[in-house]
């Protein structure tokens, strides 16, 4: 695998810039690639995948338990006297659980994992890096590449739609807050308006798109990180470029991935 | 290939660049079983680099490199990973995995190589070879508890564990205290007794180098610049190796 040095320094020019900008979707395909080959063939290190997903879901519960929170409570409170003016307050909880679950939800979540998960692979992997604990493991034997990369992106993937699910639940308890404050509804009453206005159809795609967005944080982070160059100061840079990247991407995907979904199933638009 | 079984490496022409730097200029150098070679050489000239090329992390740019006759340039991973079971390389920076304890970096090699090795063997292995670098205590430290020298010992330990054949060692001594300095000294003579064990060692260290060297190299502006033993070396009429190994101020 043979990838594309980026430039650096303190200021650099209008095309260094975009030289680096090629460069790194270069190398961040070839990078892929590599994943793509070396994933399937053996060994499968199914242990350090276990770790790293106990270590992902433990990292990021906290945060994900209260933005999942807060956007159901903030969407319901901010869109109930919206609804009642246009005398659709009946449909205040529907609204709420399909945007959850169709957009908000996703997206959101995947975003603050990008934030939490994305910078901590590039900085954890960018020290191994810079320290030569990466070349370490290559002296024993090991395949770095499979042992540090294919298991972290493995992880991010798996663990990502997990996660968004649990946002979702708990983004609907948030929704049901947010209305009961201000006029008495029954939990049995939302909860059957939910899920009479949520169908499979609306899940599956908001789902099935995190699969992506999860492997989009898991492999821009092991890229920038694994790619390290020019000591801590390049630990530092690859923490911080894999957020941005991998947000950057995420929001891209989400548009091609909504788009590709009303294409295939008209009827949900 | 009639010598092979004596000669464990065989540097040939070695060239190595760095974009228009070039690190190593048609090196050459060859190292018999059992026999302990010092690799002396100023900062930046070179000496990470060779070891580096002899290992495989480092693709040199033109010449050979023979391990016990194979030439270790031309093989595929699977291949090379075979003869890096009998290769143990200490790193400059001691490069332990931070994320795992004292005993697991130790265990790691290990478990790698010899995936079959039962239990009670690794931890008795791990046991013995903290007792040769006197950190038996730091067994379940983090390597973030542990001084400089300390994560040089244990990089030393680890790279020792699976009593490999050939030893690559980046400057096994630096950092180090004077009595520590001799105790790893000798620690590394030890092993090429008992085990019968090549090495090829960096060090800047003369004490270390006195110790352990059956024969010495000088790297210099990309070439091996000066060749013999350590007597020959540090009594030299040179004015270089009188400035690199003399006590006295370099006069303006
Ligand atoms: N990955 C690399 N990319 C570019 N240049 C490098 C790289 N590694 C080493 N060099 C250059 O090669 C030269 C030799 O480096 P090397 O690390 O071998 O020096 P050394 O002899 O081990 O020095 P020291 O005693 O300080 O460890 C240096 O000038 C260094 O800048
Ligand atoms: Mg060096």
């Amino acid at each position: 695998m043979k990838l594309p040095h980026l430039k650096f320094g303190r200021r650099l020019s209008i095309s260094d810039q975009i030289y680096n900008f090629f460069a790194t979707m270069t190398g961040l395909t070839i990078f892929n690639w590599e994943f793509i080959k070396q994933a399937f063939l053996p060994p499968y290190e199914i242990g350090e995948v276990k770790k790293h997903m106990d270590e992902l879901g433990v990292k990021t519960f906290g945060i994900v338990s209260i933005t999942g929170f807060i956007i159901g409570l903030v969407l319901a409170m901010q869109s109930q006297p919206v609804m009642q003016r246009f005398g659709a307050g009946d449909f205040l909880p529907g609204m709420v659980a399909l945007t959850v679950v169709r957009e908000l939800g996703p997206v959101i979540t995947a975003l603050i994992f990008a934030g939490r998960v994305s910078s901590g692979i590039g900085a954890e992997l960018g020290s191994m890096r810079v320290t030569e604990q990466i070349d370490a493991m290559e002296v024993s034997a090991v395949n770095p590449f499979k042992y540090l990369v294919v298991t972290r992106v493995l992880a991010t993937t798996l663990i990502l739609p997990v996660l968004t699910i649990y946002v979702i639940i708990i983004a609907i308890l948030g929704g049901y807050l947010a209305i009961v404050i201000s006029e008495p509804m029954s939990w049995q009453y939302y909860l059957s308006s939910v899920l009479n206005s949520v169908e499979f159809g609306d899940f599956i795609p908001g789902v099935a798109k995190t699969f992506v967005f999860g492997y989009i944080v898991g492999l821009v982070g092991a890229y920038k990180g694994y790619t390290t160059e020019g000591g801590t100061e390049g630990v530092g840079r690859a923490s911080t470029t894999s957020v941005v990247l991998s947000s950057l991407l995420i929001l891209i995907f989400d548009t091609v991935l909504v788009k590709i979904t009303l294409w295939l199933w008209p009827t949900l638009g | 290939m009639v010598m092979a079984d004596t000669r464990i490496v065989e540097v040939k022409n070695l060239t190595k660049r760095f974009e228009e730097h070039v690190v190593l200029d048609n090196v050459s150098l060859v190292v018999e079983r059992a026999e302990n070679l010092v690799v002396f050489g100023r900062s930046g000239q070179g000496k990470s680099v060779l070891l580096k090329c002899i290992i495989g992390l480092m693709a040199p740019d033109h010449g050979d490199i023979f391990i016990k006759g194979t030439n270790v340039l031309k093989l595929s991973i699977a291949k090379l990973n075979e003869i890096r079971k009998n290769i143990g390389f200490l790193f400059q920076g001691s490069a332990l995995y931070d994320s795992m304890t004292v005993r697991e970096n130790l265990t790691f090699p290990l478990k790698r190589h010899f995936p079959e090795m039962p239990q009670k063997e690794i931890d008795d292995k791990v046991k013995h070879t903290l007792e040769l670098v006197s950190l038996e205590d730091a067994i379940d430290k983090m390597p973030s508890e542990l001084s400089g020298g300390m994560k040089k010992r244990i990089g030393l330990a680890r790279s020792i564990i699976p009593e490999p054949e050939l030893m690559l060692y980046d400057e096994p001594t630096t950092g180090l205290d004077p009595i520590t300095t001799k105790e790893i000294s000798e620690l590394i003579l030890n092993l090429q007794k008992k085990l019968n064990m090549t090495s090829i060692a960096v060090t800047h260290d003369l004490m270390c180098a006195e110790i352990i060297a059956d024969r010495a190299i000088f790297l210099k502006d990309a070439k091996v610049a000066y060749e013999g033993n350590i007597k020959e070396l540090t009594d030299s009429k040179d004015p270089f190796l009188k400035n690199f190994f003399g006590h006295e101020l370099i006069k303006a």
